[in-house]
């Protein structure tokens, strides 16, 4: 009797684990607030067209907004700077099964990462696949069950439900792999591959992942990783090489770095699916910060209101005072307009990694 | 310098490399185009399985693309679509497509077109081989899509490379090693994967040996179609339980099939192409045991070629002097070993190779038909990286 109580405790403890888990309190305190406008009405979807979950939003050198969404499928629009449909592209590709990112290079190349596929597929500015990183499960092997014991050691070119890259100045791409994987794996500019850190297996030692999230590089070729279940982001060198945790800003779902002179690193500490009770208290906000992990403000809060978020997914900075952001739930991207802040920022309270 | 001649030949033929083999393989000079064909609009290739030409030159692509979709009926799975076939004029310019929303277009394999124009495509998924006539017109049909699917279901997947370590050998031969009613491979939500699983030796059909799939034109995987002078019609019949060729006359009509799941001469582990010289003697691609068998139209063994690789597509250009040219395809799981593309005389003798493993022009991945109706211009159709590659080879000389 008593043991039989203790299972059902354990399983109740381990139910209950999963949502604390997956939602955190930023432990940096008297972060100053950045004031904000959400832009009314910014994305105009054509009539008979609609967004679903609004996974990946990136923007072009031109401004316009690529948005990648599940719908009743997968799709990728574009939109010009002012949220103007402008064109579907890739109706129906291969690799459109489940969405999880979008970027755009400085080539304004569009990279699409599926989890539904095991793909990054790069498109050129007209809309053409021009290269393919994983592969596709194929239909005509059914569907493979989870085997039996240990996963099996991650592959060089093939992901398990892989969710953003990013790319160096040089041109060499970064994935964050994923939900099966746990690691971040460095091809070249040719897609072939050079090393990766992490593994098939979560953790939560520095230079483990748990679910790997979001990924975006700086100008110097350093490598921020939003660690997502282990509520932290790690910063790497271009080599992959562990330089510094940030744990103080919640769960970082994903992470974004503006271009130019003075580069800034926005993190999002988004409410959980679920909405728990109590959950909208404590999560919800964006953090700005120095690449150093100093951190200049946040802003956003949960809620299903314009203005709100409702898990944020990605966020794109290519102005750092413009913010777009898209949201899981709501199926929504806003275009925030940031105004400047007065407070004193907040002093990394982490050391670097040794 | 002699000793190494001395070990270099004992390990020839140790590997049983027949006694035309050469130590040193030339290269030859080519071209590639990555985008000889254009798509309309957002309209993209995916998994370009097969690419074949007319006698004008129109191009054909059948290409896995789209959604493979299942949708749930009276308790069972059912497939549709996953596939599309289109076509181009000789100079790239898209046509149109052919067979949009046909029953059997699930898991493209290979496009191949006959001496009279008309259209034949292979599905690996819905088991079928079907023939359109050049108008676009479904005139034949051999084998039959299953009415429904098993979910899960069956095969394993390859051994991709792992990413800590060297690279992965063996391709096919490795991935044969590994089936034989082994767990399915990859976790919940797809890791890896790849259609190179090999199915454990059985006969699927009644009566014949083991892996002979039974005298009967049901099909589990095929993967290739050709045709004698007479227009008797060669399957290659395939990547699952089956492991034969299959051979009907010009109406349709099951003549009979030979070969079976295993190593010895005349057996076949995953036969994954075929091509029919002007003699009528039937090379098949015999990739799991890395080697071409060559037979009679009746099935007789008249010889093989033991250094080519693991062959996955093979052509044989038209016109009195014919050659071969054989892909040593790697799987789109690894880009780091294989993927040269040989030239071959139709005794087995190497007389040139071309390519690597990659995503550049130039490259290949994972090339699952090669076409050839000229010597020195190729279609390559690449699995791994979702395009057509057109092949232009410079003369017929080496560069070395």
């Amino acid at each position: 009797m008593s043991r039989y109580l203790s299972v059902q405790l354990a399983m109740a403890l381990m139910l209950c684990a999963s949502p604390v888990f997956a939602q955190a309190k930023a432990t940096a305190q008297n972060v100053p607030e950045i004031p904000y406008e959400s832009v009314p009405n910014f994305i105009k979807m054509p009539p008979g067209l609609y967004l679903g979950e609004a996974i990946g939003v990136a923007t072009n050198s031109k401004g316009h907004v690529f948005v990648y969404t599940r719908s009743a499928n997968t799709r990728l629009f574009e939109f010009d700077q002012n949220g103007v449909f402008v064109r579907e592209i890739g109706e129906g590709a291969y690799n459109f099964e489940f969405a999880h990112s979008v970027r755009v290079d400085p080539q304004d190349n569009i990279w699409v990462v599926d989890e539904g596929t095991n793909t990054i597929t790069r498109f050129n500015p007209e809309g053409h696949i021009t290269m393919v990183l994983g592969r596709r499960p194929p239909a005509v092997l059914g569907m493979p069950a989870a085997p039996p014991g240990p996963p099996p050691p991650a592959a060089k070119y093939t992901f398990g439900r892989p969710t953003d890259v990013a790319w160096d100045p040089q041109g060499n791409i970064f994935i964050s792999d994923g939900y099966v994987n746990h690691r971040v794996v460095k091809f070249d500019k040719n897609g072939r591959f050079v090393k990766q850190v992490g593994s098939e297996r979560p953790g939560s030692e520095p230079s483990q992942f748990s679910t790997p999230h979001g990924i975006a590089v700086d100008s110097n070729g350093n490598v921020y990783v939003a660690d997502r279940a282990n509520n932290r982001m790690q910063v790497f060198d271009n080599n992959l090489v562990l330089r510094n945790i940030y744990d103080n800003i919640g769960v970082s779902w994903t992470v974004c770095i503006s271009p130019g002179p003075h580069q800034y690193l926005f993190s999002s500490n988004s409410n959980p699916n679920g909405n728990t009770p109590g959950s909208w208290d404590i999560t919800g906000e964006i953090y700005k910060m120095e690449l150093d992990g100093t951190i200049i403000g946040k802003f956003g809060h949960a809620s299903k209101q314009l203005g709100g978020f409702q898990v944020v997914h990605m966020m794109d900075c290519r102005n750092p005072d413009q913010i777009i952001v898209a949201e899981i739930e709501s199926w929504r991207v806003q275009k925030l307009m940031l105004k400047p802040t007065t407070g004193t920022p907040v002093k990394p309270t982490t050391t670097a990694a040794r | 310098m002699k000793r190494t001649l001395q070990i270099s030949l004992a390990a020839a033929l140790l590997a049983g490399v027949s006694l035309s083999a050469q130590l040193v393989v030339s290269e030859l000079a080519y071209d590639a185009a990555i985008e000889p064909l254009k798509l309309p609009g957002s309209l993209n290739f995916g998994e370009v399985a097969g690419v074949a030409t007319n006698s004008k030159g129109d191009v054909f692509v059948y290409t896995r693309t789209g959604h493979p979709t299942l949708s749930l009926g009276t308790a069972r799975p059912f497939a549709h679509g996953g596939s599309r076939m289109f076509r181009f004029d000789k100079t790239g310019k898209y046509v149109g497509e052919i067979g949009q929303g046909v029953y059997a277009f699930l898991f493209a394999e290979k496009v191949k077109v006959d001496p009279q124009d008309n259209i034949w495509v292979v599905d690996q998924m819905s088991n079928t081989v079907m023939e359109f006539d050049p108008e676009g017109r479904l005139v034949m049909l051999l084998g039959r899509k299953a009415e429904s699917e098993n979910v899960p279901a069956r095969g394993a997947a390859p051994p991709a490379a792992p990413a800590g370590g060297g690279a992965a050998g063996g391709g096919g031969a490795a991935a044969g090693a590994r089936a034989g009613g082994a767990p399915p491979q990859g976790a919940a939500g797809g890791r890896g994967g790849g259609a190179d699983a090999e199915a454990p030796a059985g006969g699927r059909g009644r009566g014949g040996p083991p892996g002979a799939g039974g005298q009967q034109d049901v099909f589990n995987r095929p993967t290739d179609v050709a045709w004698d002078a007479a227009g008797n019609i060669y399957v290659a019949d395939g990547l699952g339980t089956n492991s034969r060729i299959a051979k009907f006359d010009k109406n349709g009509k099951f003549v009979r099939s030979w070969g079976q799941t295993g190593t010895a001469l005349g057996q076949f582990r995953q036969p994954r192409a075929i091509a029919i010289d002007a003699q009528g003697l039937v090379y098949v691609a015999d990739a799991g045991n890395r080697r071409i068998q060559v037979f009679d139209g009746d099935g007789n063994l008249k010889g093989r070629f033991l250094n080519v690789g693991t062959p996955r597509a093979i052509c044989i250009t038209s016109g009195p002097r014919q050659v071969m040219y054989v892909s040593n395809s790697n799987v789109p799981e690894d880009i780091d070993v294989e993927g040269e593309i040989y030239k071959v005389d139709l005794t087995g003798k190497i007389l040139g190779k071309f390519g690597h493993a990659g995503r550049l022009a130039k490259e290949f991945n994972g090339v699952n038909q090669l076409e050839c109706r000229t010597e020195n211009e190729l279609w390559a159709a690449e699995i791994g990286n979702w395009r057509v590659s057109k092949i232009t080879l410079r003369g017929t000389g080496s560069t070395n």
